[in-house]
């Protein structure tokens, strides 16, 4: 098959008129779809039009957007629909994301009228049940964590790292202590770092020891008066657990410095140990990863913070409090009674109580034992993976133990040019969503397989399977990995095109960038 | 446990492999004096699907549902009528159980989604381009802010006194450790313009302002002209920032695009999401294409496959945390995803002719509601000009009223004196929104209740 001729199921087969291939169907923009005056929706007529009360401000030009019926919308979407890979779909062991499965009775619950149709400013005495279900699932969080308390406003994992930091400097600060320095481990995600720009601290590096974790005397060495905190991942990215957790907290506290930890791979460790036995202060927990509210194509997430007692007065605003048989919502109007120490607001009302009702609906469903079952099924499953594919492709840290919820390969061995990409985009030739590439940046070529407990022993059979093929041609210089993937709705995508001329919006035809401007 | 596929005879197949003698074994890096040898005590067992429904549905009939009774809540989330197909489509699990798409080839529905999102929001906006959204209004207007800071390189924000006080609120508490310098005022019932500081604002624009932040329609409903602001910005070398809590409002309004804002954002809920008790909402962002390089979160970008077919991407990544780490424009590693799904689905359906329909039947319906309570005696309409949502001046404390009509099944709105409890001054104001989804007979029921507790 030539490279110019379009993807299809078979290479060389002969294209068609439309473009499209059976049911691999080509979609076009609902803006070339479209068409002036039709409508989707038809409204109750108004019947007692007054004068407006617009001021003037009436809008004089057509906005631009498209005409669609209502068989068009749906057909259209359900296209698109079909041009995505997801979980429902197969294995999705994409190392650091937590792709489980998402249960269908979340999607219910979050539905019922009296929490998806409820304003987040009525009345106290109306949204009692909305209250039970924050503070009910905090009370989950706090202990399966062993902390103090919880936040559970921020939006999504890096809104909770921030969260975190924030509560962090606030409580040094509170002290008289101003402190400029974070510490993050070379391995960590690229959130944090971000993050502890964004809290206003200046970010250095401490390296990790041959074995994949973080190299305690170089902490320690560098430990001093002006380190506010580290910010630890555990288990870290290299899918192994800090055996040193322990020293690591006893010398970031030594020296006066408190310690942050990224829960995002909280799944490994969930109900077999507490975060707060390990001398945590603040971290906080996806509940689009561990407790399986849905990624959406890249959001909502919901990102709660546990504390320490030592950081848990300067939490932000909202919370939620028992009070006699009720709860009350504690915000700046009465923090001054509750928590005067508090740093404040992150965002618009009381959080993702969307994300809410679906984490609550997991936990009571799988209850403390089912918890202690998934972690344990979830680091089997990786440990699992690890010992199935490190004959055939490189494990840089096999040797440094069990791995925790994902096993860590690198590209060490691949021949010919082929590259961790060209076995990435092998693997959705195989029908699997590939792993993470490329992180954590410790490792050449990485590959992090996280496979979750949401996968049968046949399917992890199978993804093995794939990978095992995978590698022995990446090992073989096979070059025709770089023409993968042939059987997805697209071949390779250009990302430099689409970088150096960035093309944001769609243009009708004959519009210049001066009329869309002046739209 | 019925999410959990592997049986006992799958785990012992697979330790074999591993050559570990148990599931605890391979826990054994934990540090044993912190491993928990069983369940942690005090959390209930396992439950069934009937039995968590049960228990969770006795907490959703603790509270009252806004389809309950006459609803008039505004102030930044809106009711509006949500078509079925929207939830239907979001809910295939190709688009619900995918994720962020880093590998276009396998997410080209969501990469697609966005893209039409991102042209409907830069439209709708009246910019050049924007974002595949943000976590919702509050955070996209501190954004915005920070933004226009890195444009300007000037730490002064000016943030009117109509802009809803939880962004107000937000952008302060992420000042204090930015050093960003915020200058704000709390609004006033202004007759005819409440909460309306356009002059003052444009007295205070000076060459140390980084951005004006001006709410559109304002948070007490207020419509006003920012083409002045716009300039005034502009002469300085500071930025307009426009902050849309109402995105139905732009189907009949001029959007602040047009009138020179360099930086829209806001909330877009109102369209696809629903009320949710405040979230998860999805933040808009739009801006001038010379900005693309300072703008905060992901966007799509158009290219080309191997086979030349049209395709999309994340692009840009240059920006973002994951490539440029302690030197990103910001940390904000999701968007929403799902709830932009959402959105742009509702706006689809809608297109042109129904979304300006549905802004005519908004704006109707509220001016007619406003002339019907208007003539509650001790009650009155602040408003001159407004979209779909208004102030009542009580003539008592507004907070309690809302409490009393509460009890009575009628949401009668927002009172001030929740939204600011510490100015007396507001504490009469009642923020009132009419949608589509408020009948004649729901304008009469709150009229009659208000006539009966404030007799």
């Amino acid at each position: 098959m030539s490279r110019d001729e379009p993807a299809g199921m078979h290479a060389g087969a002969p294209a068609t008129r439309t473009g499209n291939r059976g049911l691999m169907l080509e979609e076009p923009l609902i803006f070339e779809i479209g068409q002036d005056g039709i409508t989707a929706v038809d409204l109750d007529p108004v019947t007692n039009v007054g004068p407006d009360r617009l001021a003037g401000l009436e809008r004089s030009r057509p906005i631009g957007l498209p005409g669609l019926s209502e068989p068009q919308v749906v057909r259209h979407y359900t296209r698109l629909s079909r041009l995505n890979y997801a979980i429902d779909l197969g294995p999705f062991p994409l190392g650091s994301c937590t792709m489980k499965h998402n249960p269908r009775l979340n999607e219910k619950i979050a539905r019922l009228p009296g929490f998806a149709d409820v304003h987040p400013l009525q009345p106290i005495e109306t949204i009692q049940g909305a209250l039970a279900v924050q503070s009910i699932l905090g009370e989950w969080l706090v202990r399966l964590t062993g902390m103090h308390a919880v936040a559970m406003s921020p939006r999504a994992g890096a809104h909770g790292e921030l969260c975190g930091l924030l509560a962090i400097r606030s409580a040094l600060e509170a002290r008289g202590d101003v402190r400029e320095v974070v510490l993050v481990p070379e391995s960590a995600h690229g959130t944090n770092p971000a993050t502890a720009a964004f809290a206003g601290y200046r970010v250095e590096a401490i390296p990790a020891t041959a074995e994949g974790r973080v190299d305690l005397a170089a902490l320690q060495a560098r430990l001093g008066p002006d380190v506010a905190a580290m910010m630890i991942t555990n288990p870290n990215t290299c899918g192994l657990f800090e055996r040193d957790m322990l020293a690591i907290a006893e010398a970031i506290h030594a020296a006066g410095a408190l310690l942050y930890c990224d829960g995002a791979n909280f799944n490994a460790i969930v109900g077999r140990v507490r975060p707060g036995d390990l001398g945590i202060d603040a971290m906080h927990l996806n509940l689009h990863k561990t407790f399986s509210t849905p990624h959406g194509g890249g959001g909502p997430g919901s990102g709660p913070v546990v504390f320490s007692e030592a950081v848990a007065p300067f939490a932000p605003l909202p919370f939620v409090e028992r009070d006699g048989d009720g709860f009350v919502l504690v915000e700046e109007e009465n923090a001054g009674e509750r928590r005067a120490s508090s740093f404040g607001r992150m965002g618009a009302f009381h959080g993702q109580m969307g994300m809410f009702t679906r984490a609550l609906a997991y936990v009571l469903s799988l209850g403390g034992d089912g918890l202690r079952q998934l972690s344990g099924d979830a680091v089997l499953s990786a440990n699992y993976m690890l010992r199935s594919l490190e004959d055939v492709l490189d494990a840089p840290f096999g040797s440094s133990g069990p791995c925790m919820h994902e096993a860590l390969f690198s590209d060490e061995g691949f021949a010919g040019g082929v590259t961790t990409l060209d076995l990435a985009k092998g693997l959705i030739d195989e029908g699997f969503h590939p792993m993470t590439m490329y992180f954590p940046l410790v490792v050449h070529g990485a590959m992090l397989v996280e496979p979750t407990e949401s996968e049968s022993k046949a399917a992890l059979d199978q993804l093995i399977d794939a990978m095992r093929g995978l590698a022995e041609r990446a090992k073989a210089g096979d070059l025709t990995l770089k023409d993968a993937p042939l059987y997805a709705p697209r071949r390779r995508l250009d990302e430099t095109l689409a970088a150096r001329h960035p093309v944001l919006v769609y243009r009708d035809p004959g519009e210049d960038k001066a009329a869309a401007a002046a739209r | 446990m019925r999410y959990l596929p592997l049986s006992d005879a799958d785990r012992e197949a697979m330790l074999r492999r591993i050559g570990a003698p148990s599931v605890d074994a391979l826990f054994a890096d934990v540090p044993a004096a912190a491993r928990l040898d069983g369940p942690i005590e005090g959390l209930p067992g396992h439950a069934s699907e009937l039995a968590v429904e049960r228990q969770l549905g006795a907490l959703a009939r603790r509270n009252l549902a806004a389809g309950e009774g006459p609803f008039f809540l505004g102030c930044g989330a809106y009711r509006h009528h949500i078509p079925a197909a929207v939830d239907h489509l979001i809910q295939r699990g190709e688009f619900l159980t995918s994720y962020t798409p880093y590998q276009p080839e396998i997410a080209q529905g969501t990469l697609q989604a966005m893209f039409e999102f991102q042209t409907q929001v830069a439209r709708l906006y009246g910019c050049e381009i924007a974002n595949a959204s943000m976590y919702d209004g509050s955070t996209a207007c501190w954004e915005a802010i920070s933004m226009a800071r890195r444009i300007t390189g000037r730490g002064k924000t000016l943030l009117s006194a109509g802009l809803h006080p939880h962004y107000v609120s937000v952008a302060t508490t992420m000042a204090r450790f930015t050093g960003e310098a915020l200058l704000c005022s709390t609004p006033a019932l202004t007759d005819g313009s409440p909460g309306d500081d356009g002059a003052l604002l444009l007295a205070a624009i000076d060459q140390e302002t980084s951005a004006v932040v001006v709410q559109y329609p304002n948070v007490l409903g207020h419509i006003a002209d920012l083409s002045e602001l716009a300039e005034r910005a502009h002469a300085q070398g500071a930025l307009l920032v426009a902050v849309v809590t109402e995105p139905v409002a732009l189907g009949l309004l001029r959007s602040p695009g047009e009138m020179g804002a360099d930086i829209v954002v806001g909330e877009g809920q109102a369209l696809g999401v629903g009320l949710n008790f405040g979230g998860p909402y999805v933040g808009l962002f739009a801006t001038r294409e010379k900005f693309v390089r300072q703008m905060p979160g992901r966007v799509v970008g158009q290219t080309v496959d191997a086979a030349g077919k049209r395709g999309f991407v994340l692009t840009l990544a240059t920006r973002e945390q994951h490539i440029r780490r302690e030197k990103a424009t910001s940390n904000i590693c999701t968007n929403s995803g799902l709830c932009a799904l959402a959105f742009t689905i509702h706006l689809t359906l809608l297109g042109e002719a129904g979304l300006r329909q549905l802004a005519t039947v908004n704006h109707a319906r509220a001016a007619s509601a406003a002339d019907r309570l208007a003539r509650v005696p001790g009650a009155e309409v602040v408003n001159g000009p407004f979209f779909n949502e208004f102030t009542l001046r009580l003539s008592r404390e507004a907070r309690p009223v809302v409490r009393e009509l509460a009890r009575e099944r009628v949401l009668a709105g927002v009172s001030l004196g929740r939204l600011y409890p510490t100015v007396p001054e507001l504490d009469r104001g009642l923020v009132v929104a009419v949608t589509e989804t408020v009948t004649d007979e729901d304008v009469e029921t709150l009229a009659r209740a208000l006539e009966e507790v404030l007799r």
